[in-house]
């Protein structure tokens, strides 16, 4: 691992550096607004759990109880699935949002390791080319989008999202993906092309292992919005072969508004899936932005 | 291979530099660019394709009824943007300078937290708050009984004078992680001498907080507001998942993202029109693009950097 990524994983609380004065009355009051602020950010998220699982009288008898006792019921639950394809939408989020990470890292990995490696003609164009896509949101291209997925055949297929949100998470990851690779060793580089490596195999070999950490990060900001979008699916693949969790849950919720159990439950499912996978990888999001890719 | 570098004066076509390059521009191109730029070329063009030059500007902003929903859609998103640059981001900045004291416990389980409703996709935002405010369930109103304040409580969602605002605040709520994040990142890079030497002149705590760290995560904070700016005026999917791709009530929360919606499909009578579509689209280019172009020539450049 080269000596200047691990550079700011560090962070100042390990150093023993810092000695502010820091009085118990300063830290009650930081630790209040702070719990203040966790109720709000967990109370919605909570609201809906407990209530997934309760009888359609508890939910409107007591919204804030716990299903214990009496309250406890899985109605909603039957309903999403016995009336939602909630399996197959949840398949078909996963290969579109697998399938574009895949793309995004390695077409990124690989344009990133271009422009930061070599010195070319027209190599600070491409670049600035490359990153005009962080600016200028993919969404204002809808119309011609649909145009051209409709004439090459793939509206209402799974490619057309993939390619999509390919051609939108690529900006980003080529931005940060370049900046991590100019900190790769030119010395292990030039030891592997003395070594008789081809460039290819200095890529492969090389530096992909170096900057799987960075990687990590990308691909944790490339999911969150493909998991999550909503005007893509609507507009390009809204067949019910094609829909998404996201497209399904907003389908199923707007069919059956007055079923409160099933929403609450159809809710409760799309939320479980995304809170574990971020509980998972919170480490490596967090430290992702703290170690300066982003900055 | 290796002569590539050390001897530039004789090399070979790089084709490595090519195939490396190739796949992402390629897709990049085909997928973001072209259709971009198509789309403002349509811009200029009538549904039946005859050339009409300025025509569909000239129809966007003469034509009474959609002038007036292109102005309502715009005021309202310069307010949408307006609640997240005063509620949003100071939110944010606060929860950050708590989070960077390296004193403070827990600090691991609270960023984790506070970031949670990021991660969360709109349609369960919209709805979770949608339920939540509902008054048919009564989980608000019950609430604010329950500390004397019961006659505080209104529709907040279904009242025109209050739903937009009400929206913004859930997308602030949606949103303050990113933020957070980012500022909290800007503030761990100060390095801990200049701490320590505003320490050793007696500037400590709120103080040493506006005079020393504040000006120096300023980019950040340029940063950030460029982020919600463009986030903003493409907004789209909270209103939809909320309030549905009529903007109700009364088109009160009509923002940009939704007037092109509606304008491209149509909804219930009115037809899709691809024309004024891609003229909607071309106009939220040029906002957008106005707003970065000022936050590059005008705002970024005059921020004063400090070498750390």
């Amino acid at each position: 691992m080269g000596p200047g990524l691990r550079r700011g994983d560090t962070e100042r609380g390990e150093s023993t550096m810092s000695k502010a004065t820091y009085s118990p009355g300063r830290a009650i009051a930081a630790h209040a607004v702070l719990i203040a602020y966790t109720v709000v950010a967990l109370f919605p998220v909570f609201v809906i759990i407990i209530n997934s699982f309760k009888s359609r009288k508890a939910i409107f008898g007591s919204p804030l109880s716990l299903p214990f006792g009496d309250a406890f019921s899985l109605v909603g639950y039957e309903t999403v699935f016995k009336r939602g394809d909630f399996l197959l939408y949840f398949q078909n989020s996963l290969v579109v949002t697998v399938a574009a990470l895949f793309f995004v890292l390695l077409f990124g990995a690989m344009a990133a390791f271009a422009l930061s490696e070599y010195r070319f003609r027209g190599n600070t164009l491409t670049g600035l080319y490359l990153a005009l896509g962080i600016m200028i949101p993919i969404r204002l291209g809808t119309v011609a989008i649909l145009q051209l997925m409709v004439a090459s055949g793939l509206a209402n297929t799974l490619w057309a999202l993939i390619l999509v949100y390919t051609a939108q998470g690529l900006p980003l990851s080529i931005f940060i993906l370049s900046e991590f690779m100019r900190t790769v060793s030119d010395d292990l580089k030039n030891a592997g092309r003395i070594d008789g490596m081809n460039e290819y195999k200095i890529f492969f070999r090389l530096v992909l292992p170096l900057v799987r950490p960075a990687m990590a990060t990308v691909a944790v900001f490339t999911m969150i919005p493909i998991w999550n979008d909503l005007w893509f699916p609507l507009i390009l693949a809204p067949s019910e072969a094609t829909k998404t969790v996201t497209l399904g849950a907003q389908m199923f919720i707007g069919q059956f508004q007055t079923d409160w159990n099933g929403v609450l439950s159809a809710l409760a499912l799309a939320i479980v899936p995304v809170l574990v996978l971020y509980l998972i990888f919170s480490r490596q999001l967090i430290r992702g932005i703290t170690s300066g890719a982003v900055k | 291979m290796a002569s590539d570098d050390i001897a530039p004066v004789k090399k070979p076509f790089r084709w490595h530099i090519l195939v490396f390059l190739l796949p992402a521009t390629a897709v990049y191109t085909v997928v973001m660019i072209f259709p971009l730029l198509s789309t403002l070329y349509q811009a200029f063009f009538s549904q039946t394709w005859a050339f009409v030059g300025l025509g569909n500007f000239e129809q966007l902003f003469g034509d009474p009824r959609l002038s007036a929903s292109f102005w309502n859609a715009l005021r309202n998103n310069v307010w949408f943007f307006i609640i997240h640059m005063l509620v949003q981001n100071p939110i944010g900045i606060l929860l950050a300078a708590l989070l960077s004291n390296p004193r403070l416990r827990l600090r691991g389980f609270y960023r984790t937290v506070f970031f949670i409703p990021t991660i969360l996709s709109f349609v369960i935002v919209g709805f979770v708050w949608k339920l939540i405010l509902s008054p048919t369930w009564g989980v608000t109103s019950g609430m604010l009984k329950s500390i004397g304040l019961g006659f505080l409580f209104q529709p907040w969602l279904g009242k025109e004078e209050y739903a937009l605002t009400t929206l913004a605040l859930i997308s602030n709520w949606q949103f303050i992680g990113i933020p957070m994040m980012l500022i909290y990142a800007a503030l761990l890079s100060i390095p801990d001498e200049v701490l320590e030497a505003a320490e050793c002149d007696g500037i400590t705590g709120w103080s040493q907080f506006w005079k020393i760290q504040l000006p120096l995560v300023l980019p950040a904070i340029g940063i950030v507001s460029i982020l919600t700016f463009v986030g903003n005026f493409n907004a789209f999917d909270l209103v939809y998942a909320a309030q549905g791709a009529q903007a109700g009530p009364n088109f009160s929360t009509d923002l940009l993202g939704t007037l092109l919606y509606r304008t491209f499909f149509g909804y219930q009578l009115q037809l899709g029109d691809r024309a004024l579509g891609s003229t909607i689209a071309a106009v939220m280019f040029l906002i957008i693009l106005a707003g970065v172009c000022i936050y590059l020539f005008g705002i970024q450049t005059r921020l004063r950097r400090y070498q750390m």
